[in-house]
């Protein structure tokens, strides 16, 4: 028996009936079966986007599935390995497979929440009024802990006092923009995953 | 990363996944791709069943990597140095290795200064008051007339690279590594023959390797010690060779080429040092140093070119010629900035504030009881996270008094990957497009977003209430559509750069200048983006495999892009001989063809013949044009050498008076803290940690499928140390170390066993990193996670170079509950 791949496989029922009426009897029947298989299909119709799956660095390409619902809202249908990737070829470990469950979570944090010190709970908080305390602190922090000037008379332009670490998981294009602004603000304490 | 970079000069997986099928001979250390990067495997096992290839897996335990190899070596875990220096001791004792490869490509013939030595376990130079090396003496003689290095390539100068080499492993005999590793020294040679014959030039071996080389006080040497046999084989700039790092979170390799790393800005420029008043004094310092006449020397001699562009790109108009393009806006740090000193800072009592950004800081550890310590002596913490982690939370741990806690703590929602757009670059540096595919859900944002704010909402209070040098922040560019919402489009743009004065994409860094007509936000990626259009976004992949890999080495030059400008495998003009040919014509990489480089993107200029006798050597980056057996680039040494874990059961066979490596970072010490590290009396067993298929990290514990896969913490235990022990499977154990101790079952295992070491049986325990007390498990469970998280138990050490902490090798007690 000769092997269909899956690709091929996809591209026969898209070629539709019509184009193969002209076939033996046996293979029009089984076209038909994959038909109207196709047609339950969760993702007929759906919009084919691509991704990178979110955990190692091995690099596989996803291909995700959504549909707008009548509401407006985009409904996540399927996730499932690239076939085109020549670093995958359309496979997936048990993280990426089950990706799905990372992406739509009810453990979400959704809104802003805020801890005062010594409180024994959470708050919630508004974007606004939570940015602009982190500003703040920045600004505080920064302004007490910045040396201009070392020990030795060399000019060093430096905040201490503030770290940043993260980014494992930032799109790149993330990644070099918070290098850009946190060396704007003069860290120097500036971290990642690479490390650990 | 740092010992790549200081033997080849770059710091990065040199070849790529699919490129492992071509390989001969898979050795695979401190890795368990089977079940750590199973995709990635599938590359191993097409060389294994498409070539015939072999694999060998040196690892402390049987994991399904093991199951599938044609060898499996029960390891001591960080004795990895051994292993590697025994083989490169056969190699050399038997001139096993590829001859004109090392006498062209490398700086076995380099002479060295007199004056260098090693004796008992330490290289000339050190001071033991400071734990540091004067490295002085670690360098080349110098011929007075040119300034360039002496060679001999004979390579029978006493001083050569070459002989100070074969008499530094001349110790590791196979005796010896046995004695070291625990692997009985009949296996050992029969690695070292298969080893042995990859220095044909038609034989090409791949060396793999992850975390379980890098989580040692001698993590650095552990790498370069695979690095320095992969040279003598002649295996380095070929397919199916390499020394290839499998990284194990999506963007770990974009965001350190990126530079959110203390010591380094975009592209691996060196973050400027306090002293350095002028791009002329960083570049002298900094860029590496033509040290022979047909050395390229393109990074040293390309260096301010690429520091001004960068400044260009962030200073823009305040970036002028008669200041030096502002380089004193670049903030200089007084020393080590990573990882561990962020938590000894905040335990001195200097740091005030953290941002954690899909990091936790309290799982991670080393330490986790230390750094929750630390975490509490912050004024704020600001966790930009999209779902709970132990930083956001540890302030109602299990156990805590919550109203002690007197940090202030921000979780800041944030988008998930598949809520935005932009590029991962993978291990193997292939970065790839996604498209946002869904809208953030709730009321999260997107990190960039949020960033942009802060940083404007800082910079109009300093606007508006002055502060300390606010210049900076006033001049940061934020040439973007919408400045409190860059596009990830734009940002990569501008990462690509351009010419200032036509306005277009830069095409190439060799265009690059540092006269300030041209930008460039790391300049690894220009070309990345041209005026075409993003080639991140390419996709034409195995749907056409003729097409698509027109050369069949698996290059695909049109999916994606690959830094340095495309190119898939380094260093890839060593994958020629000195005429151009392939060594191997059935793998090329480059080829020479009477006019021009051709198959992959070429590692060297595209139109230099190699019969000219001004032509390049071929590692471009290095100063000496060739690979370094030699390496003045690490701070512990130049040749790499065994030295025990901080804590260990035995004394180093080697050299007994300086067991442990003489230079790893004691921070507690260095501050005053008491010590914190187990005597093999009180903690007998070694103990590593490790990672399972089902989890990554901690973020899956917020996955219901996952959790359920691999629902609670557990160790491996070896099934003799059981019986001796009373213990079985299911079993609730404590392990133990000086600092921490954890509470989970016991899984009785014969994937661990007893090894004889240094004379002396020892024991290893395995412990997967992925539980604590947020996510699902821990919620399900009467004491939520109280004693779950691995990472109470490791050390707060540091690796020389990296100050990489220990976290796969220390010493823990184990009991019955």
């Amino acid at each position: 028996m000769p092997t269909v791949t899956r690709r091929e496989f996809l591209k026969v029922g898209a070629a539709g009936a019509g184009a193969l009426a002209a076939s033996g009897l046996g293979f029009d029947v089984a076209l038909a079966e994959s038909n109207r298989v196709k047609q339950k299909l969760r993702i007929e119709g759906a919009k084919e986007l691509h991704s990178i799956c979110p955990y190692c660095a091995v690099g596989c390409s996803l291909v995700a599935y959504t549909r707008t619902n009548s509401d407006g809202t985009t409904q996540l249908l399927q996730i499932e390995g690239d076939p085109d990737s020549p670093v995958n070829e359309g496979r997936l470990c048990p993280k990426g497979a089950t990706a799905m469950q990372l992406a739509v979570s009810p453990r979400r944090v959704e809104s802003p929440m805020y801890r005062p010190a010594g409180a024994t709970a959470w708050q919630k908080i508004s974007w606004d009024d939570m940015l602009d305390k982190i500003a703040n602190n920045i600004k505080a922090s920064r302004d007490a802990t910045f040396v201009a000037t070392d020990g030795n008379g060399n000019t060093v332009n430096r905040t201490e006092g503030i770290a940043f670490a993260g980014g494992a998981a930032f799109s790149s294009e993330e990644g070099y923009f918070a290098t850009k602004l946190m060396r704007g603000l003069g860290l120097v304490h500036l971290e990642q995953q690479a490390r650990v | 990363m740092v010992s790549l970079a200081a033997t080849f000069g770059r710091g990065a997986m040199t070849n790529h996944w699919r490129d492992i099928k071509n390989s001969d001979l898979i050795l695979i250390n401190g890795a368990n791709p089977a079940e750590a990067h199973p995709v990635g495997f599938q590359w191993f096992m097409r060389a294994k069943l498409d070539r015939g290839a072999k694999m060998i897996h040196a690892d402390p335990r049987f994991t399904r990597t093991s199951a599938l190899a044609d060898m499996y070596l029960r390891i001591r875990t960080g004795s990895d140095v051994a292993y590697f220096g025994g083989l490169i001791n056969h190699v050399l004792q038997n001139n096993l290795f590829h001859d004109a490869y090392v006498r062209n490509y490398t700086n076995a013939s380099f002479i060295v200064k007199d004056g260098f030595t090693f004796k008992d376990g330490l290289f000339s130079g050190y001071d033991p008051a400071k734990r540091s090396y004067n490295i002085a003496s670690w360098s080349y003689e110098t011929d007075p007339a040119t300034g360039f290095a002496m060679r001999d390539k004979t390579l029978q100068h006493p001083r050569s690279v070459f002989q100070l080499m074969k008499a530094h492993y001349s110790r590791y005999t196979p005796e010896m590594v046995s004695s070291i590793t625990g692997i009985p020294a009949a296996d050992f040679n029969k690695v070292a023959e298969l080893v042995g014959q990859m220095g044909k030039p038609d034989k090409v071996m791949t060396i793999v390797y992850a975390v379980g080389l890098t989580h040692h006080t001698t993590g650095g040497q552990l790498i370069r010690s695979g690095a320095v046999l992969q040279l003598l084989l002649g295996n380095m700039g070929r397919p199916g060779g390499g020394m290839n790092a499998e990284r194990g979170h999506a963007n770990i390799q974009g965001n350190t080429d990126h530079a959110i790393s203390w010591e380094i800005l975009p592209g691996y420029l060196k973050i400027p040092a306090p002293g350095q008043k002028t791009i002329a004094d960083y570049v002298a310092a900094s860029a590496p140093k033509k040290s022979d006449k047909n050395s390229w020397n393109f990074f040293g001699t390309n260096y301010s070119k690429f520091m001004v562009s960068t400044l260009k790109a962030w200073y823009g108009a305040a970036a002028k010629k008669d200041n030096e393009f502002a380089f004193n806006f670049v903030p200089k740090p007084a020393g080590n900035a990573s990882w561990m000193t962020i938590y000894d800072q905040a335990l001195k009592g200097k740091m005030e504030g953290l941002i954690l950004s899909g990091m936790t800081a309290a799982s991670i550890g080393p330490d986790s009881n230390q750094v929750r310590q630390a975490l509490n002596n912050l004024k704020w913490l600001v966790v930009m996270d999209s779902l709970p982690t132990t930083s956001s939370e540890f302030w109602h741990a299990p156990g805590v008094d919550r109203g002690s806690i007197k940090t202030e703590v921000f979780m800041v929602p944030t988008t998930h990957w598949i809520e935005k757009d932009g590029s991962f670059v993978n291990s193997g540096r292939w970065s790839q497009w996604k498209d946002q595919v869904l809208p953030p859900q709730g009321q999260a944002r997107h990190d960039h977003w949020i960033l942009a704010d802060i940083f404007q909402r800082v910079k109009k209070l300093y606007q508006a209430q002055g502060g300390k040098f606010p210049e900076p922040i006033m001049a940061l560019t934020f040439d973007y559509k919408d400045p409190l919402k860059p596009e990830l489009d734009e940002i990569a743009k501008e990462i690509n750069g351009k010419d200032l004065s036509t306005g277009k994409q830069m095409t190439s860094f060799a265009l690059l200048k540092d006269d300030g007509t041209t930008t460039t936000g790391d300049w690894i990626y220009t070309g990345s983006y041209l005026d075409t259009g993003n080639l991140m976004k390419r996709r034409q992949g195995v749907q056409d495999v003729k097409a698509n890999d027109p050369t069949g080495m698996g290059f695909f030059p049109n999916w994606a892009w690959s830094w340095p400008l495309n190119r898939r495998v380094m260093y890839n003009r060593a994958s020629a001989d000195l005429d151009g040919k392939p060594w191997d014509p059935t793998r090329p990489g480059i080829t020479w063809n009477g006019s021009k480089w051709v198959g992959d993107v070429p590692d060297y200029p595209a139109t230099m013949d190699p019969h000219d006798p001004a032509a390049w050597l071929p590692f471009i980056m290095n100063g000496e044009g060739v690979g370094r057996l030699f390496s003045n680039s690490m701070v512990d040494g130049p040749f790499p050498e065994h030295y025990e874990p901080i804590e260990s059961p035995v004394q180093n066979p080697l050299h007994p008076a300086n067991s442990a490596s003489p230079v790893a970072f004691l921070y507690d010490k260095a501050a005053g803290r008491p010590n914190r590290f187990g005597t093999p009396s009180e903690f007998p067993y070694i103990a590593t940690s490790y990672r399972l298929t089902e989890h990554e990290h901690y973020v899956t514990q917020h996955v219901p499928h996952l959790v359920q896969l691999q629902p609670k913490p557990f160790v491996e235990i070896p099934d003799e140390l059981a019986r001796e022990k009373g213990i079985k499977s299911g079993d609730q154990v404590r392990v133990s170390s000086k600092r921490g101790k954890v509470e989970v079952l016991a899984l009785v295992t014969k994937r661990l066993g007893a090894m004889t070491v240094a004379g002396q049986k020892v024991y290893q325990i395995g412990i997967p990193i992925h539980w604590g007390y947020v996510g699902l498990s821990a919620d399900s469970d009467p004491s939520h996670g109280r004693y779950w998280m691995a990472n109470a138990l490791t050390p707060f050490v540091g690796d020389a170079n990296a100050r990489t902490p220990e976290f796969k090798a220390f010493l823990v007690n184990l009991e019955k509950m």
